[in-house]
C-alpha cells in the first residue's frame, strides 16, 4: 500500500481518523448546508486551493479535448529526427521515434486522468457502500464486511496489482482502473465505516428513528450527509495517488502498453536518455508531478475547509 | 489486553485464509486460461509430450481442475493449506527450489533496504517536523511544509531514475575517477544499482530513496502532533512551574507526540516490506519485490501465493504489534 496510504496519511494523517462533521442536532439541513457553503466561500478564496484547480481544469481539457492544445498528430513520426531537441517547430523536441513530443504528452493525460477517475468513482461507490452498511448495521454484517475489507487490505498494493495485472494480460484502461478498485476500496471503506459509527448515535439519528424512518432513508438521507466529507477529502487525493500509481504500474511493465500515449510510457521509454537529453523525462514528469501535486494540494484545502474546528 | 489479543489473533484465520484463497484463485485462473506454465521451462523448442507430462506431474500443475476454465479448484486449495500449515512447504518453483528458500535468498536484501528507509524516515523525518511543528509559521516551517508536499507529489520511480542517474551515474562517475576515494565509496555507496560485493554499501541510496515518501509523512505527522500538544494545558504548566525549556519540549511536549508518529512507523514497516518493488526494479535489487514479479511473469503460482501470503502475515503482526505498542505508550487507551 505504498503509494495511497502513504499519501492519505502524510497530508495530516487524518484520512483515518475522521472529524465529525458539526453534528447539527436541529435543523440538520440548514447546518449541513451552511457547512458547504462555508467550505465553498473558503475555497474560492484559497489562492493554492484555485491554482491547483485551474491546473487540474487545463489538464482535464488536454484529456476531453486534445485537438485545443495542438493540432499534430501524436503517430506523424519521422524516425530521421529523433531525439531532436525542443526548437520552433517541435516545442518539447521529439522523442525516441521522432514523434512530436508536445503532442504526445498532451495525448497522455487522457489514460491517466480516465484510469484516476474511473477508479475513484469505483472505490467511492464500493467502498462508501460497503463502510456505509457495516458501520450502520454493525454487528455480523460489520464483521463480514471487515474480514473482507482485511483481506484485500493486508494484500501489499504495488505487487498485488502486479499480480492482478500480469493474470489479466489483457491491460486497458478498464483493468487497470478494475485492479486499483479492487486493491484500493478497503480504505475508503473504513474512512465511512467509522464516520458513520461516530454520527449514527446521535440525537437527530434518533429522533428520525423514533418518527419511523426506514432504514434506508436514515442512511441516505440522515447519516451520510454528515459522514460523507472525510471520504470526499481522501478521494480526492486518491485521485492523484491513482495518477502516479499508473504510472508507476506502466513503467514496471504491467500498467499501458507501448503504442498508447500515457505519461508513464514517455517516463518508461525515455529514463536511459536521461543523461544525455533531460528533456524527455523532464515533460512528462512535469506534467505527472503537477496533476499529483495538484489533486494533493485540492485534498488538502478541502480538508481544511470541510473542518469546522480549524474556522 | 490478553482477551484483545487472542480476538486479533483470531481474526487473522479468516484473514489469512482469504487471502491465501485469493491469490489461488488468481493464479489457478492465470493457469486454467493461458496453459500450462511449464511450457514456458522449454522456450521455442518442442519437447516430447510425455516429458512435459512428466514434469507437470512432478511440479504439481496436473490437477484436472487446472483445465476447467474459472473452477475454483477447492481441492488443490485445501492440499496447499495442507503442506502449507502441516509441513511448513510452501511448494516449490519451476526450477525445482523450494519458496522457503528463494524468500530466505531474496528476504535479507528486501531488508536492509528497509531498514535504512526506516533509519533515514524516523530520524529525518521527525527532525524536521519538530523544527517545523516548535516554530509554526516560520521560515523553517513553511520549508518543511512545501518540501514534504513535493516529496509526496513525485512519484518513487520518477525520483528513483532522478536519483541513480545523477548521484550514481553522473556523480558516481566523478567519484570514480579519483584514486584518493575508498573502493567502497565511489562503486559502492555510489553505485548506479546494486553490487553484489558491495551488499550493504550499494543498497544505502535505494534505501533513502525508498523511505523519500515515507519521511515526508512523518514528518508532516510529527508537525501536526507537535503544534497540537504544545498549546496542551499541562504543557503550559510545565513552563508555568519554570521547567527549563528542554525539560517542557524534550520531555513533556515530545514524548507525547511521537505516540502516533511511532504507531505510523510501525505500519510502515510491514507496508514498505512488499512497497519496495519499484525501489528493487530501478536499482535492481534481487529482493522479494523482483521474485514475486517474475514469478507472476512465469506463472510460478506456489511462489506467487507463498511470498505474498507472508507478506500479508507480516502486515498483520506489524500491525497488530503496533496496536498494542499504541496501548502501552498512551495509558489512555484501553484494550477491553
Amino acid at each position: 500500500m505504498s503509494d495511497l496510504t502513504s499519501a492519505a496519511a502524510a497530508v495530516g494523517g487524518e484520512a483515518a481518523a475522521p472529524t465529525p462533521t458539526g453534528p447539527a442536532p436541529a435543523g440538520k439541513k440548514e447546518a449541513s448546508a451552511s457547512l458547504w457553503a462555508d467550505a465553498r466561500r473558503q475555497l474560492v478564496r484559497d489562492p493554492v486551493f484555485v491554482v491547483a484547480a485551474i491546473y487540474i481544469l487545463l489538464v482535464t481539457s488536454m484529456a476531453l479535448f486534445p485537438w485545443l492544445w495542438t493540432r499534430t498528430d501524436p503517430r506523424a513520426c519521422d524516425v530521421k529526427f529523433h531525439r531532436t531537441p525542443p526548437n520552433a517547430e517541435h516545442i518539447f523536441g521529439t522523442n525516441i521515434l521522432g514523434c512530436d513530443y508536445y503532442a504526445f504528452n498532451v495525448y497522455g493525460a487522457r489514460p491517466s486522468l480516465a484510469i484516476a477517475i474511473l477508479a475513484t468513482t469505483g472505490i467511492v461507490v464500493i467502498g462508501g457502500l460497503s463502510g456505509l452498511l457495516a458501520g450502520y448495521f454493525g454487528g455480523w454484517v460489520d464483521a463480514i464486511i471487515s474480514r473482507i475489507m482485511d483481506i484485500f487490505f493486508s494484500l501489499p498494493f504495488l505487487l498485488g496489482a502486479i499480480v492482478f495485472l500480469v493474470v489479466v494480460k489483457d491491460q486497458t484502461i478498464f483493468t487497470l482502473a478494475f485492479v486499483l478498485v479492487l486493491l484500493a476500496w478497503p480504505t475508503i471503506a473504513r474512512i465511512m465505516r467509522s464516520s458513520v459509527i461516530s454520527s449514527k448515535n446521535l440525537d437527530y439519528v434518533h429522533a428520525a428513528k423514533a418518527v419511523g424512518a426506514t432504514n434506508g432513508r436514515l442512511m441516505f438521507r440522515h447519516i451520510l450527509p454528515n459522514a460523507i466529507a472525510p471520504m470526499l477529502v481522501y478521494a480526492t487525493i486518491t485521485l492523484g495517488s491513482f495518477v502516479s500509481a499508473e504510472a508507476t504500474l506502466t513503467f514496471l511493465g504491467v500498467g499501458l502498453q507501448a503504442p498508447a500515449q500515457s505519461w508513464g510510457i514517455a517516463i518508461a521509454q525515455h529514463q536511459v536518455y536521461f543523461l544525455e537529453d533531460p528533456w524527455l523525462l523532464l515533460f512528462p514528469c512535469g506534467l505527472l508531478v503537477g496533476t499529483v501535486l495538484s489533486f494533493i494540494l485540492m485534498g488538502d484545502a478541502l480538508r481544511d475547509a470541510l473542518d469546522p474546528k480549524l474556522r | 489486553m490478553g482477551r484483545y489479543i487472542i480476538r486479533r489473533l483470531l481474526q487473522f484465520i479468516p484473514t489469512a485464509l482469504g487471502t491465501m484463497l485469493l491469490l489461488h484463485y488468481i493464479t489457478s485462473l492465470a493457469i486454467q486460461f493461458s496453459g500450462n506454465p511449464v511450457r514456458a521451462l522449454f522456450g521455442d523448442r518442442q519437447p516430447p509430450p510425455a516429458m512435459i507430462d512428466a514434469i507437470t506431474k512432478r511440479l504439481g500443475y496436473d490437477d484436472p481442475c487446472l483445465d476447467q476454465k474459472g473452477s475454483l479448484c477447492i481441492k488443490l486449495f485445501g492440499e496447499r493449506l495442507q503442506s502449507v500449515f502441516l509441513h511448513f512447504d510452501f511448494g516449490i518453483n519451476l526450477r525445482m527450489r523450494p519458496v522457503t528458500d528463494l524468500v530466505a535468498e531474496a528476504i535479507p536484501f528486501t531488508l536492509k533496504i528497509v531498514l535504512v528507509a526506516i533509519i533515514f524516515e524516523a530520524v529525518v523525518g521527525i527532525a524536521a517536523g519538530v523544527i517545523a511543528g516548535l516554530r509554526g509559521g516560520s521560515f523553517s516551517d513553511y520549508l518543511v511544509k512545501i518540501s514534504t508536499v513535493f516529496l509526496i507529489s513525485v512519484p518513487i520511480f520518477v525520483l528513483g531514475i532522478v536519483v541513480r542517474e545523477y548521484v550514481g551515474v553522473k556523480f558516481g562517475n566523478t567519484l570514480r575517477g579519483q584514486d584518493w576515494i575508498p573502493d567502497v565509496i565511489s562503486s559502492g555507496v555510489f553505485a548506479s544499482g546494486f553490487k553484489l560485493e558491495y551488499p550493504f554499501a550499494s543498497l544505502i541510496i535505494p534505501g533513502l530513496v525508498l523511505g523519500a515518501t515515507s519521511l515526508a509523512t512523518t514528518a508532516r505527522l510529527t508537525r501536526t502532533s507537535i503544534m497540537e500538544n504544545i498549546r496542551a494545558d499541562y504543557v503550559r504548566t510545565a513552563k508555568a512551574k519554570g521547567l527549563a525549556n528542554k525539560r517542557v519540549i524534550g520531555v513533556h511536549t515530545l514524548r507525547n507526540s511521537l505516540i502516533p508518529v511511532i504507531t505510523y512507523l510501525g505500519v510502515d514497516l510491514g507496508a514498505l516490506m512488499g512497497g519496495a518493488v519499484v525501489t528493487e526494479t530501478i536499482f535492481n535489487v534481487p529482493g522479494i519485490g523482483r521474485l514475486v514479479t517474475q514469478a507472476a511473469r512465469t506463472g510460478e503460482a506456489p511462489v506467487v501465493i507463498g511470498v505474498v501470503t507472508m507478506l500479508a502475515l507480516v502486515f498483520l503482526v506489524t500491525n497488530l504489534i503496533v496496536d498494542l505498542l499504541y496501548a502501552v505508550l498512551d495509558p489512555r487507551i484501553r484494550y477491553e
